[in-house]
């Protein structure tokens, strides 16, 4: 068996593996290995060869496979070695991963920390489950994506895009900038999925309709789709009858959101957070097993990259300082709440050790959109960190700093309340 | 008089704004909840413009395709134009990062540039990276 040795080794090579091999070399590691089961590195950032990544992290507009690239060239630099087409299979309890390479054959790597970040996959047809026949022409958004983008395909020549997620929105105007003619986005909620600006460039730029609280009902098609029906849904998201619409299209893409990629992390027993499917972790981006730590879309699905930058860089830092043996001791934890409002908070835990001026990052999402508000941060019965918003929406992700010294008892609440907004 | 109404996209809060005005001439925006949303609704209906993105072929490469873009944003009437236009071109292999594909778009001083690298791909017989 072939066998590596290093200090922190990373799963998965995308925005926040790179991040998070990048910051762990700067914070001392000497030996940082990068595992992607991918030929190339970059992640799914790869197809995203539209604008609009690196606005808060570079403050530049940049295309996926340029913010890629960023983070490709900062690992080169930092001499962070790489492992490419070998795909972890298992992670063992004393921080040993089995891998399969394509060059090597069967892979052992021993590590003084891991840092997790497989990202995620798509949700497909059957985890959404619509009636009707199994021809061919429904893919995921980023199936198609990666065909069209990547392998040079085409996918279809009339298209109906379910959900309102940013691949789908952006799909329907790459597909129509390719001659395709894109019948409709559907979207079972009474709102947008994705980003505003999405909408916009990607969906009013072309006229294409966006049809809120409307979902696919059935699927027509013999060999390949020959047509959707449509219906619209009332509060409780049951198709309302007398709305049915048939869609004449050859192509459905689905774009219903994404799983994390966590049978690793589940195999290994690491515990998991039931909303975000991702591990339980605390500020330092760490596991239920302490020397593993996780990133990413694996962690939480992510709208932006530059969060998952952001966040990785801790993961990274937190993962060499463990292999380092200087991760600080932690005295005492509390529990990270979802209040009113807030349908989860990640971390999930504050370690609290020594120092007391230590600030950790909470990372939250609301539960449905909501106009102005205040976030409040609420321990041991105190506001202990507060901020006013004019608006919240379920599909951006919010966060909030807050002074470990000020956390009492044994539990940090957050919450998001609408607020009189005056003018 | 002509009455529009604009999304803002140049931060999340995507204020509705209505803007009147007639061709290059724009008399009075509203629903911008900042300046920055009037200065938007302004170039928006005089000439949207957006970054253009889309791919080209690689005759040789490790993978059939290279993603491009322009190197400013383009009038957003002209993207389906330009996807056209980069239809026919073939790069050949290696393809750099930010390697030239057109210099001088339609005289516009706009210019359309790699936004990944191809390497050309290797002969069967040969092996090792
Ligand atoms: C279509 C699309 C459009 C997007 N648009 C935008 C946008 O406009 N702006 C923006 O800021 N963000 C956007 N995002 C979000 C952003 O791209 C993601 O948040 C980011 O890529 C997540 O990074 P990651 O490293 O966690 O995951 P990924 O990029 O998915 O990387 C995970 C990597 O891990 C590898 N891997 C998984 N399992 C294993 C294993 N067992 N062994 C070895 N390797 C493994 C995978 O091959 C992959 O390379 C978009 C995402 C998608 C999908
Ligand atoms: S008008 Fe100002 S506040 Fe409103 S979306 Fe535009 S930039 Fe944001």
């Amino acid at each position: 068996m072939f066998h590596v040795q290093c200090d922190v080794a990373v799963v998965g090579g995308g925005p926040a593996g790179l991040s998070a091999a990048v910051a762990a070399k700067k914070q001392g590691a000497q030996r940082v290995c990068i595992i992607e089961r991918d030929k190339s590195l970059g992640g799914i950032l790869q197809q995203c060869i539209h604008a609009g990544f690196g606005m808060t992290y570079f403050r530049q507009e940049l295309t996926g496979p340029e913010y890629a690239a960023r983070f490709i060239t900062l690992a080169r630099e930092q001499e962070v070695s790489v492992l490419t087409d070998t795909m972890v299979l298992r992670l063992e309890e004393d921080k040993r991963l089995i891998c399969a390479s394509g060059e090597h054959g069967l892979t052992e790597v021993c590590a003084g920390s891991i840092v997790l970040s497989m990202g995620c996959r798509e949700r497909t047809r059957g985890s959404i489950r619509i009636p009707g026949t199994r021809p061919a022409g429904i893919y995921t958004a980023g199936a198609a994506q990666r065909l069209m983008n990547c392998q040079n395909k085409t996918v279809g020549r009339r298209v109906v895009i379910l959900g309102s997620g940013d691949i789908g929105m952006i799909m329907a105007r790459r597909m129509t900038l390719e001659g395709a003619q894109v019948c409709a986005v559907v979207e079972i909620m009474p709102y947008l999925a994705g980003l505003t600006r999405n909408r916009v460039q990607c969906l009013d730029d072309f006229d294409i309709p966006l049809l809120l609280a409307h979902t696919v009902t059935k699927i027509v098609g013999r060999e390949r789709v020959e047509g959707v029906w449509v219906q619209r849904v009332d509060e409780k998201r049951a198709p309302v009858e007398g709305t049915e619409h048939f869609f004449e299209c050859d192509t459905l893409l689905l774009s219903v959101g994404l799983i994390p990629e966590n049978e690793l992390t589940a195999a290994a027993g690491i515990e998991m957070a039931p909303i975000t499917n991702g591990p339980v972790v605390n500020q330092h981006m760490q596991t239920s097993n302490p020397g593993v730590f996780a990133c990413g879309n694996v962690l939480h699905v992510n709208d932006l990259v530059d969060h998952v930058s952001a966040e990785s860089e801790i993961a990274g830092r937190a993962a060499a300082r463990y292999a380092l043996g200087t991760f600080g001791k932690t005295l005492r934890e509390a529990a990270c709440e979802a209040g009113k409002g807030v349908r989860y908070v990640c971390p999930q835990r504050l370690c609290i050790g020594e120092d007391l001026e230590e600030t950790a990052m909470l990372y939250f999402r609301v539960g449905a959109p909501m106009g102005a508000g205040e976030i409040k941060v609420e321990s041991g019965g105190h506001v202990v960190a507060s901020r006013r918003i004019s608006r919240a929406n379920p599909g951006e992700m919010e966060k909030m700093a807050v002074r470990l010294g000020d956390v009492a008892g044994d539990t940090v609440t957050v919450s998001v309340e609408p607020r009189e907004e005056k003018q | 008089m002509m009455e529009k109404i604009i999304t803002c996209t140049v931060c999340p809060q995507g204020c509705r704004m209505t803007v009147t005005g007639e061709e290059l001439h724009v008399s009075g925006v509203t629903g911008n909840k900042c300046p920055r949303g009037a200065e938007y609704a302004q170039s928006e209906f005089v000439c949207p413009v957006r970054t253009a993105t889309s791919s080209v072929r690689v005759e040789g490469g490790v993978r059939p395709l290279v993603s491009v873009r322009s190197s400013r944003p383009i009038p957003a009437a002209r993207m389906a134009e330009l996807v056209e236009l980069l239809r026919g071109i073939r790069l050949e292999a290696p393809v750099a990062m930010h390697q030239v594909v057109f210099e001088n778009l339609w005289n516009s001083g706009v210019g359309v540039v790699t936004t990944a690298e191809v390497a050309k791909r290797r002969s069967p017989q040969t092996t090792g990276c």
